[in-house]
């Protein structure tokens, strides 16, 4: 009897997962992709896709030093197993050579490739808002000026059965955008739309930024979808700061031209870029046009809700004063004395774009603790652009600091003068020192 | 050997890849050529080589010298006359060698001065003032052929490319307090301000003052500001940790090549750095009219040839004449007859150090220093600044106040009385430790006919290559330089008022001694002049014998000054460089007429 129903239960499973499977193949709602005529070598319109290029950093996933640009094979890790980009160049049988402009659309902006559905670290869940005139000059541009590379794609190492690519029909179904183009966001001037455009499209912002709920989609993909949108998201050993400008380790002390500089620089006289947002800069926002990122930065400081604007930062010089008479009593403060202050200096003021302000900087004050963590774990090096050719390197401290002194001197700099973060907590440094790292 | 590989050919090649060869190297690719730069030493960079705290170590870089040219590979050997054998310097002590990227200019204090106007042209200046018989026949000393006027443009934008600061004495002809004023004038402030007197450099500006010498701040290649240099790079502030000389910068305001240059190079498709390539000669066509590239043996033993339509002699001042011997470039100076000039006018500094020991109720914390920052200094004794008629000697010192830090093995400063060893040279060290301070002066030294570099009869590489020959020893000249010189710094250190004061100074009778450090300033060899038979390179640092062969560093200095060197190299460089841009690779050839 028992035997029975587990044979029926099991029946009715595969027929389910039978139906499930064929469902993924039939009737993908991809209707709307681009279908005007395939651009012509225009030059123009080939460098409007450069920069678009640029602007979506899409070599930040398909070039590796090294390799033929765009030609892929960026390992990615996932819980499941790692997978790799894919060789973009138009090389016709490794690349997208043979793909018409409505087939890169729909890889672009519906997450559709030859028939299957690509893993979401292609970010077509922001793509998806892509103006056609844009698709068109990205198309034009990867078609005809990016050199085909004979480089075949590799296969992920996700194992059978979890390497099946339906189930991410039934994900993109769910909780995939639809592919639309962009319309500005009701109540936005003209630049704070275009700011939008970037910001919520190529830029992918929300994709670090925003936080993702247990299936991994975003929380929120607008700002019509409210407080979570990009308010800040642990993004492997770090916490991408909030963009927006409301509450404590937020950028509601940050004016719109600092946030221009930070876009094009990777640094202003309030903080430096590190992590995986130093890859952005180098790849992708260095080569903003001022009015991009103008438009980006006004669009950001829009994001302020009134009601919970909160207290901007105000120095407190107690610590200053502490440290300057010589009294390390605080906990923490001794280790600060013999690791950071030479370059962070005894009043957490740093030197402006050499070592960043600790005082009122909204990635220390953050909710999450990850980052400053992670920092004093690994170290962090400043990107090197055009505008900014020196680069700057704080060394890892996890060869030298326990994880009580890394977690003291963490709620140091984020209690002192001024800072208004919240205690971290053993585990947290236990749990972002990796196993490679001395303990 | 087998024959060498040939490589393809290149426009220009950069032979050490130290100050003078970022600055070629950023003047040439600019100019759109395809460069290589080769560097004897490993690759260099802040991070990883200089992170905190591992560089503040006195041990392993300061006394075993990681980051110098290491001497069992390579060494010179040294002898005090003509006559006598010369053997191998084997362990430092005397001057130390740099090696890597950066060159010795990662290793430097960032003393970054000018030449005076006199030193350009010091030996007509001599005569002029003191009659044509003032200079002894044996003094071989020259003038530059380029005047301070000509070089001060490039004096200003190299200090701009340091963050240099300090105060200006002479601005545009006008003097202004707080500076030197015995220095050339000056088209522009230092780019970023002076740092505050360390307590030692206090003591001694307010001695100064009361015998009425001008005592100012160092002129200092250690940022006092986060500063944006002229190429965009950006500099850290100096906080004055003790570790620059012998160390390189963790706070990326000491200048050297990596924070001032290399980061705007780092990305340049045109030229590319081969490290670990030592350059064993520079190949010339058969009518010895054309350098044809170089010969180099890299990292794995293999020996290449490098063609090139320019070659760019970078080295350290040694290793420019060595290379200029090995290659057969040039007649070498012959010191019987005072012919040649390969090898001629080699110079050195004399230097001496006054320690003011004080009670414990005055803080020194020799720990609080730089490697010039936060230094004070007087000019009043130094090149002709002063009346050399009665004192029986030309030329002259800086004398400075502060130490460069304090460190705990070269740092540690004694009375002579002290015992060198156990509980009581514990308790003397922690007696005066923090309340001792040494002023120093650095004096210059004139050339000779008896002091030049040859190749060593006897002793080689570890590639069997002849090693670099140095014959020299002091001259009576200098000991009467310092003997002078050192009784002003003396009286300044009384009234200094310390408890005691002791002085350590070269008398007539010792020896040029290889074991002490003096100064790393080592002069000469491939001299700068206005014709081939009595220099090797004309104004433009262009050798006089290949056309494409230019030759950078204090090689080209015809007599040392009393100043560090590395102002008066890099301003030539950047002379050079102008006119490389606006003539030389416009139309390659002889730029100055023999």
């Amino acid at each position: 009897m028992k035997g029975k129903t587990i044979l029926v239960l099991t029946g009715g499973a595969i027929a389910a997962l039978a139906a499930a499977i064929a469902v993924s193949y039939v009737g993908d709602g991809a209707a709307g992709e681009n279908v005007s005529p395939t651009p012509g070598r225009n030059a123009e319109l080939i460098d409007r896709g450069a920069y678009l290029a640029k602007l979506g950093d899409c070599a930040a996933c398909h070039s590796i030093p090294g390799r033929p640009a765009f030609s892929g094979g960026l390992k990615m890790g996932t819980p499941i197993g790692a997978i790799y980009s894919t060789n973009i160049t138009p090389d016709p049988t490794n690349g997208i050579g043979r793909f018409t402009l409505a087939d890169f659309d729909r890889a672009l902006r519906y997450g559709v490739a030859e028939g299957h559905s690509l893993y979401p670290a292609m970010p077509f869940t922001s793509y998806y808002n892509t103006k056609p005139e844009d698709v068109r000059a990205l198309y034009a541009y990867f078609r005809y000026a990016v050199a085909p590379a004979e480089i075949p794609n590799r296969a992920s190492d996700i194992p059978f059965p979890l390497s099946m690519r339906w189930p991410l029909t039934y994900w993109r179904w769910l909780f995939a955008s639809k592919p639309t183009s962009f319309t500005a966001p009701a109540g936005l001037d003209g630049l704070q739309a275009q700011g939008a455009y970037f910001v919520d499209g190529l830029g992918h912002c929300g994709e670090c930024h925003t936080p993702r709920n247990l299936f991994m989609q975003l929380k929120a993909v607008g700002r019509a979808d409210g407080s979570q949108y990009l308010r800040g998201a642990v993004i492997e050993s770090y916490f991408a700061p909030s963009l927006r400008s409301s509450g404590v380790g937020s950028l509601r002390d940050w004016s719109e031209e600092e946030l221009v500089e930070f876009l094009r620089t990777g640094a202003n006289s309030r903080g430096i870029t590190f992590g995986s947002m130093s890859d952005v800069i180098i790849h992708s926002t260095q080569y903003m046009t001022e009015d991009d990122a103008r438009s980006t930065a006004r669009y950001l400081k829009s994001l302020g809700s009134p009601e919970q604007v909160g207290q901007s930062f105000v120095y407190d010089a107690t610590s200053h004063r502490a440290l300057k008479t010589g009294d390390a009593s605080a906990e923490g403060a001794m280790v600060y004395l013999d690791n950071c202050a030479a370059c962070h200096r005894p009043d957490g003021r740093g030197y402006e774009r050499v070592f960043p302000a600790l005082a009122g900087n909204p990635v220390v004050e953050a909710g999450s603790p990850d980052s400053v963590i992670s920092i004093i774990l690994q170290g962090s090096t400043s990107p090197r652009t055009a505008a900014a050719p020196a680069q700057f390197t704080m060394p890892a401290f996890a060869w030298r600091l326990s994880d009580v002194e890394v977690l003291q001197v963490a709620n140091f700099v984020r209690s002192s003068w001024g800072n208004r973060g919240t205690q971290v907590k053993l585990q947290d440094v236990g749990r972002l020192r990796p196993g490679f790292m001395p303990r | 050997m087998t024959t060498p590989r040939k490589l393809k050919p290149v426009d220009a090649v950069i032979i050490g890849f130290g100050w003078t060869g970022a600055i070629l190297a950023k003047t040439l690719t600019d100019a759109g050529l395809h460069v290589v730069a080769l560097e004897r030493g490993p690759a260099r960079d802040t991070a990883p080589d200089f992170e905190y705290p591992r560089i503040a170590d006195e041990l392993r870089h300061g006394i075993r010298g990681e980051l110098w040219q290491p001497l069992a590979s390579e060494t010179v050997t040294v002898r005090h006359a003509v006559n006598d054998t010369a053997v191998p310097y084997r362990k430092y002590g005397s001057f130390v060698l740099g090696n890597g990227v950066g060159g010795a200019g990662v290793h430097w204090n960032g003393m970054l001065w000018r030449a005076s106007p006199e030193d350009l042209r010091f030996r007509s200046h001599i005569q002029e003032r003191y009659g044509k018989h003032f200079i002894p026949p044996e003094m071989t000393i020259q003038d530059y052929p380029v005047s301070f006027e000509e070089l001060e443009p490039h004096f200003d934008h190299f200090e701009k490319v340091c963050g240099t600061s300090g105060s200006a004495g002479n601005l545009r002809g006008t003097l202004r307090l707080g500076g030197n004023p015995f220095e050339g004038p000056r088209s522009d402030e230092f780019p970023t301000p002076p740092l505050p007197a360390i307590h030692a450099a206090q003591l001694f500006e307010k001695a100064s003052a009361q015998l009425g010498y001008r005592a100012f701040p160092l002129p200092a290649a250690n940022s006092s500001a986060a500063f944006t240099n002229p190429y965009g790079v950006r500099l850290g502030p100096c906080n004055l940790c003790g570790y620059c000389e012998r160390f390189g910068c963790f706070l990326y305001s000491k200048a050297s090549p990596q924070t001032t240059i290399l980061p705007v190079l780092a990305a340049r498709p045109n030229l590319e750095v081969r490290t670990g390539a030592y350059v064993t000669r520079i190949l010339q066509d058969s009518s010895k009219k054309r350098a044809t590239g170089v010969l180099y043996v890299d990292a794995n033993g293999q020996e290449l040839e490098q063609p090139a339509d320019l070659v760019v002699l970078s080295a350290f001042q040694m290793h420019n004449v060595r290379l200029l011997l090995l290659s057969g470039i040039g007649t070498p100076y012959d010191p019987s007859t005072g012919t040649g000039v390969v090898g001629k006018n080699y110079a050195y500094q004399m230097c001496g150090i006054t320690t003011a020991f004080f009670s414990e109720d005055t803080h020194i914390n020799p720990f609080i220093g730089a490697g010039a920052a936060g230094l004070r200094a007087i000019d009043d004794f130094n090149s002709d600044h002063y009346d050399h008629s009665k004192v029986g000697f030309i030329g002259g010192a800086t004398i400075y106040a502060g130490a460069t830090g304090g460190r705990p093995i070269e740092q540690m400063l004694l009375p002579p009385t002290s015992p060198r060893w156990g509980a009581a040279w514990k308790a003397a060290i922690r007696r005066h430790y923090r309340h001792s301070a040494p002023v120093t002066l650095q004096g210059t030294v004139m050339s000779y006919r008896d002091r030049y570099l040859s190749l060593d009869p006897t002793y080689k590489d570890k590639y069997g290559i002849p090693l670099l020959r140095i014959t020299f020893d002091w001259h009576d000249n200098e000991y009467r330089m310092a003997a002078y010189t050192a009784s002003k710094m003396e009286e300044i250190v009384r009234h200094m008022k310390p408890q005691t004061q002791a002085t350590l100074l070269l008398k007539p009778g010792n020896h040029y001694d290889t074991r002490i450090y003096q100064s790393t300033h080592t002069t000469g060899g491939a001299i700068m002049g206005s014709n081939p038979a009595s220099s090797v390179i004309n104004r433009y640092s262009q050798s006089w014998d290949l056309p494409n062969l230019f030759i950078y560093g204090a090689s080209a200095f015809p007599q040392n000054i009393g100043y560090n060197p590395t102002g008066l190299l890099a301003g030539l460089a950047y002379f050079s460089a102008d006119k490389l841009k606006s003539s030389y690779l416009k139309s390659p050839g002889p730029l100055v007429s023999a």
